[in-house]
């Protein structure tokens, strides 16, 4: 009974642990514009809220309830859709629809579109759904160009955010009022997914994903409960594409087609499925991958199918999934056992790695090339593509910087399991 | 006892049940009664059609012809979740949890419908004082306190059997139904299960499939034997022991208790 | 009378093109229970490996080794890929395959750049077959109906009369059971896995010169063949065949029939608003057959799934 003495302080009541991580996170949403002041990063950082809503509301799919989608951008581009249509109707008919409130309109337009969709997805988890998810998702991708009179046709739907009155004050001309209009919203989603991962229904979302027939011998509907997650994710899908319509006042076809769902499921999968905050770290870094590396070279692309794939083969639980494998090591206090062996392979990898995108640079430069154009710059060196030299380096530091990794491997695995090991299992008392 | 008209309605009662499976005939016309409280076994040989007795019993398939009444109410045809809703729960044969929720998750979750969340997403479970010590008294019963934090998925394969008992009799369902609750169990594993079952399913009515003869004759208020989809006989131990029918059918050997 | 006769074999050649891949694609589905999300990509390499091979070997050549090649990628995706996630559940291998889709695109641009290739019909080939008043069919059209003939009766053969064939047949109804077979069965992955991706050669190689050789025709064929297998009933080889044909001839007729939303409406009973034009409901009521030709199969799948949710000759579920 002491046991069970000791549980209700721990469950009951908002404690700071709880409060904490959310409070630093509105603050930190707060400073971000103070210290990146620019326009262009201010845009970044609205492009990534927007992406973090859509990721976690693409897990509560994927990580909860182990539903795959191939065609979740429907519901966000139907978000964006809709509100912008609501910003031309409240400027034509002049409604009182402040700004800030549309998202709302985005989220039950994603909604209603998840109940429709959701009433014969949903039957089944896996492969099926997968596929019908593509078939439908493909299904409006199409349509978009052909109904015009609602999707706009090639060129989209566009229109103007300072419509009607100011909020309080403000008109939403700035940037950064936009800024801090995304985050808000940004805070109140994350926080609501969040707490739908605490309810009930959110809790039986991953008894369904775990094992569906077992949820139904517990008295659930596996199929009523995929139904509902599912409704929920377009809801918050919705609200994405809400804030998309209010921050780039056009939404296209682009929004919704195939290559935006393949891209929602690739952050939240690099990210990290099986942890809430997995998503989150998944946009955070895909966007700034899509902004700063496609900078600097044109076949990023390439790099990102080729760490997805290795992801998916090697770190099936994403970036959160490595982080969250070092909680153990943490608690045990032996993290610093793992810092040299990780400098001895990660290293010497990276820069294999490092010579192996050089070597596919120079070839893609080679052939890619304005005659007369030879001269190309890679980690600050230039010099001339056509030389056989470069190439031969580069090859070179690849090849020894992965040997090397390969040499390092088995020792690091060694700390590994060294710095994991438990040596008094706990598990003498309290056998059944 | 067996004849005997109650005023309660029984428990669970099977009328004329059968199920084919393309042209053979698994079950083939089943009656049986069980009263409220009563512990009730199923014993047979293997492919007598026990597995499938229950699982249509319990809505996994939809029998072929004849009727399940659960406390007089019908629910054959009923899908699983309609069932349980209604008072049956059931273990499986194979290990069935829920492998990457925590251990305290697992009953949580099977406490859920039962305490009247439903599909709330208003509620905030871990909030709930009842549940978590409704939660915590379940893992105390079944000895995995220790193991609340957990992923089921790493429990040894006798944890993972306490606890699929633990999830089975969570939503206090008044029939409980376990399919080989001692499946591939050690000697001293099985003498803690078996003390387990009577300990939970005191006050309730209890059916189960077991091969473990010792389980049987020591837990079984009564006992039916299912030989090629039909039952040859029901009774109480002694009864059942002394059946000419049902020794013919095991050879006479492996009846002997212990 | 003519011009359907025109348009059933325009529509069996992208039928029996479909079902190329649909068939590799529902044996691998049948045999690992793994949906391969790549196997357009399988089609594509096959068409660029001809196109590679045919500048310096002719067009023959392209076709003879362009699909073992595929091939034999294949099985070694499934070796050294597909079985180190299978571990982890049908939903990560879904995933792989789809990351494996992407790769495969980024791969052949990389290589071969975003142009579309100059892979063409060979000499021998270019010519008329024969003419239904007035419309020529081109022999190509011809072989490709030959090819793919052929090659169905080799696996007809191969399933039905060879003990390869039996075990993959077996699989079909039984996959547990063939999975207790015991150690060969990795093996068979590999080998079911290899042919299946090599079917999709093929059809690369033959629909390549036709559909022209580029970076997006993955894309383009993949949704289309999902599509296919979802209506047919996921794992029924049979199913794949006829929901392949099914929308081969639904697309071409649509394509060649101008049947205006309109005349439906109208002959329903409705009366088309006062300005069209001006009307929210303009589109609905000017779209023409043509215009939504290549999303009949889409709408096809939704009602399939709402009314038939196994699909039309599918039994089990995935």
């Amino acid at each position: 009974m002491s046991e069970i003495a000791r549980i209700p302080g721990r469950n009951a009541g908002l404690t700071p642990g709880m409060v904490l991580p959310w409070a630093l996170a509105a603050l930190f949403l707060a400073v971000m514009p103070l210290i990146f002041a620019s326009n262009s990063a201010i845009t970044i950082m609205n492009q990534m809220a927007i992406t973090i809503i859509f990721a976690l509301a693409y897990n509560m799919l994927l990580g909860q309830g182990g539903m795959l989608s191939f065609g979740h951008a429907i519901f966000m581009g139907m978000g964006g859709f809709m509100s912008v249509h609501i910003m031309n109707w409240v400027e034509r008919y002049e409604l009182p629809l402040p700004l800030p409130l549309l998202p709302v309109f985005g989220g039950l337009s994603g909604l209603a579109l998840a109940i429709v969709v959701g009433s014969f997805s949903t039957r089944k988890a896996g492969t099926v759904f997968a596929m019908i998810s593509l078939g439908v998702g493909e299904l409006v991708a199409a349509s978009s160009v052909i109904i015009v009179a609602f999707f706009g046709g090639e060129e989209g739907v566009s229109g103007d955010r300072t419509y009607g009155l100011p909020f309080f004050g403000i008109e939403f001309l700035r940037q950064i009022e936009v800024y801090y209009l995304t985050a808000a919203w940004l805070l109140i989603s994350a926080l609501l997914m969040y707490l739908w991962s605490r309810t009930p229904l959110g809790r039986m979302a991953n008894a369904v994903r775990d094992n569906p027939e077992r949820a139904e011998f517990v008295g659930y509907s596996a199929r009523w409960v995929r139904f509902h997650s599912f409704c929920a994710s377009g809801f918050f899908a919705g609200i994405a594409g809400g804030l998309f319509a209010i921050n780039y006042e056009i939404v296209t076809e682009e929004n919704l087609n195939l290559a935006q769902s393949g891209a929602i499921l690739l952050i939240t999968f690099l990210g990290g499925a099986g942890f809430f905050f997995g998503p989150i770290i998944g946009a955070v870094l895909f966007t700034l991958l899509q902004t700063v590396l496609s900078l600097h070279t044109d076949i990023w692309q390439l790099y990102l199918g080729a760490l997805f794939v290795m992801t998916v083969m090697y770190f099936p639980g994403g970036l959160a999934g490595v982080l969250m494998m070092h909680v153990v090591p943490a608690r045990l206090g032996r993290l610093h056992m793992l810092v040299m062996p990780y400098l001895r392979t990660l290293l010497p990898a990276a820069i294999g790695i490092a010579g192996l995108a050089g070597v596919l640079e120079i070839i893609f430069h080679r052939r890619n090339m304005a005659t007369g154009d030879e001269e190309m710059t890679l980690f600050w060196i230039t010099f001339d593509s056509t030389s056989p030299w470069p190439l031969a380096i580069a090859l070179g530091v690849a090849a020894i910087g992965i040997w090397i990794a390969r040499r390092t491997a088995p020792a690091l695995r060694e700390a590994w399991e060294a710095a994991n090991r438990i040596d008094l299992p706990p598990s003498s008392e309290g056998r059944p | 006892m067996t004849a005997a008209p109650t005023t309660a309605p029984a428990a669970l009662r099977i009328e004329g049940l059968r199920k084919s499976f393309g042209p053979t005939e698994i079950i083939r016309g089943v009656d049986l009664s069980i009263e409220a409280g009563e512990r009730h076994a199923i014993i047979g040989p293997n492919g007598a059609g026990k597995s499938t007795l229950f699982n249509l019993v319990t809505g996994r398939y939809a029998p072929s012809a004849g009727s399940v009444f659960l406390n007089g109410q019908e629910i054959s045809g009923l899908p699983p979740f309609r069932i349980n809703r209604m008072g049956l729960s059931r273990s499986f044969q194979i290990t069935n949890i829920f492998p990457r929720m925590t251990v305290f998750e697992n009953v949580r979750c099977s406490l859920l419908w039962a305490r009247g969340y439903r599909y709330s997403f208003w509620h905030m479970v871990g909030r709930s004082r009842e549940l978590t010590e409704a939660t915590e008294e379940i893992l105390a019963q079944i000895n995995l306190t220790a193991r609340r934090d957990l992923p089921a998925g790493v429990l040894s394969y006798a944890e993972q059997r306490a606890l699929e008992i633990g999830i089975t009799m969570a939503g206090g369902a008044s029939v409980i139904m376990l399919d080989e609750p001692t499946a591939g169990m050690s000697h001293s594993e099985t003498d803690h299960i078996v003390e387990l079952i009577r300990r939970v399913t005191e006050g309730r009515t209890l059916v189960m499939v077991e091969h473990d003869m010792g389980v049987v004759f020591g837990l079984a208020d009564r006992i039916s034997v299912l030989v090629y989809g039909e039952i040859i006989a029901t009774g109480s131990p002694e009864e059942v022991r002394a059946n000419p029918k049902v020794q013919e059918a095991y050879l006479g050997t492996t009846l002997e208790a212990g | 009378m003519e011009l359907v006769l025109v348009n059933l074999i325009d529509g069996l050649v992208t039928g029996l093109l479909l079902f190329m891949l649909s068939a590799g694609l529902t044996l691998i589905f049948s045999m690992m229970g793994v949906l391969n999300f790549a196997h357009a990509s399988f089609y594509m390499l096959g068409a660029y490996f001809a196109y590679q091979i045919s500048v310096y070997m002719g067009f023959w050549m392209g076709l003879l080794i362009a699909p073992p090649l595929v091939g034999v990628l294949g099985a070694l995706v499934e070796r050294y890929g597909l079985r180190k996630v299978h571990q982890y559940g049908h939903v990560p291998e879904l995933i792989f395959t789809f990351g494996l889709a992407l790769l495969i695109e980024e791969v052949v641009q990389f290589v071969w750049g975003r142009d579309t290739m100059p892979y063409d019909i060979p000499e021998i080939l270019r010519f008329t077959a024969f003419s239904i008043s007035g419309y020529a069919i081109p022999a190509y059209k011809i072989f490709m109906i030959f090819t793919s003939v052929a090659i169905f009766v080799v696996l007809l053969w191969v399933l039905t009369r060879t003990r390869v064939g039996m075990i993959i047949q077996a699989a079909l109804s039984h996959p547990q059971t063939v999975e207790a077979l015991g150690h060969n069965v990795p093996l068979v992955f590999m080998g079911v896995f290899g042919v299946g991706t090599a079917l999709a050669g093929v059809a690369g190689v033959i629909a390549g010169p036709v559909l022209s050789t580029f970076p997006g025709m993955a894309v383009v064929l993949g949704s289309i063949v999902f599509v296919t297998i979802v209506i047919g009933g996921l794992g029924s080889l049979w199913g794949a065949l006829v929901a392949s044909l099914l929308i081969g001839w639904l697309t071409t007729f649509a394509k060649a029939y101008n049947i205006r939303a309109a005349d439906i409406l109208t002959s329903l009973g409705l009366t088309p608003p006062a300005n069209v034009e001006e009307s929210i409901w303009r589109d609905i009521w000017t779209v023409t057959s043509p215009q939504i030709a290549d999303i009949l199969p889409y709408i096809l799948m939704v009602l399939i799934l709402v009314f038939r949710p196994h699909g039309l000759f599918g039994k089990r579920d995935a």
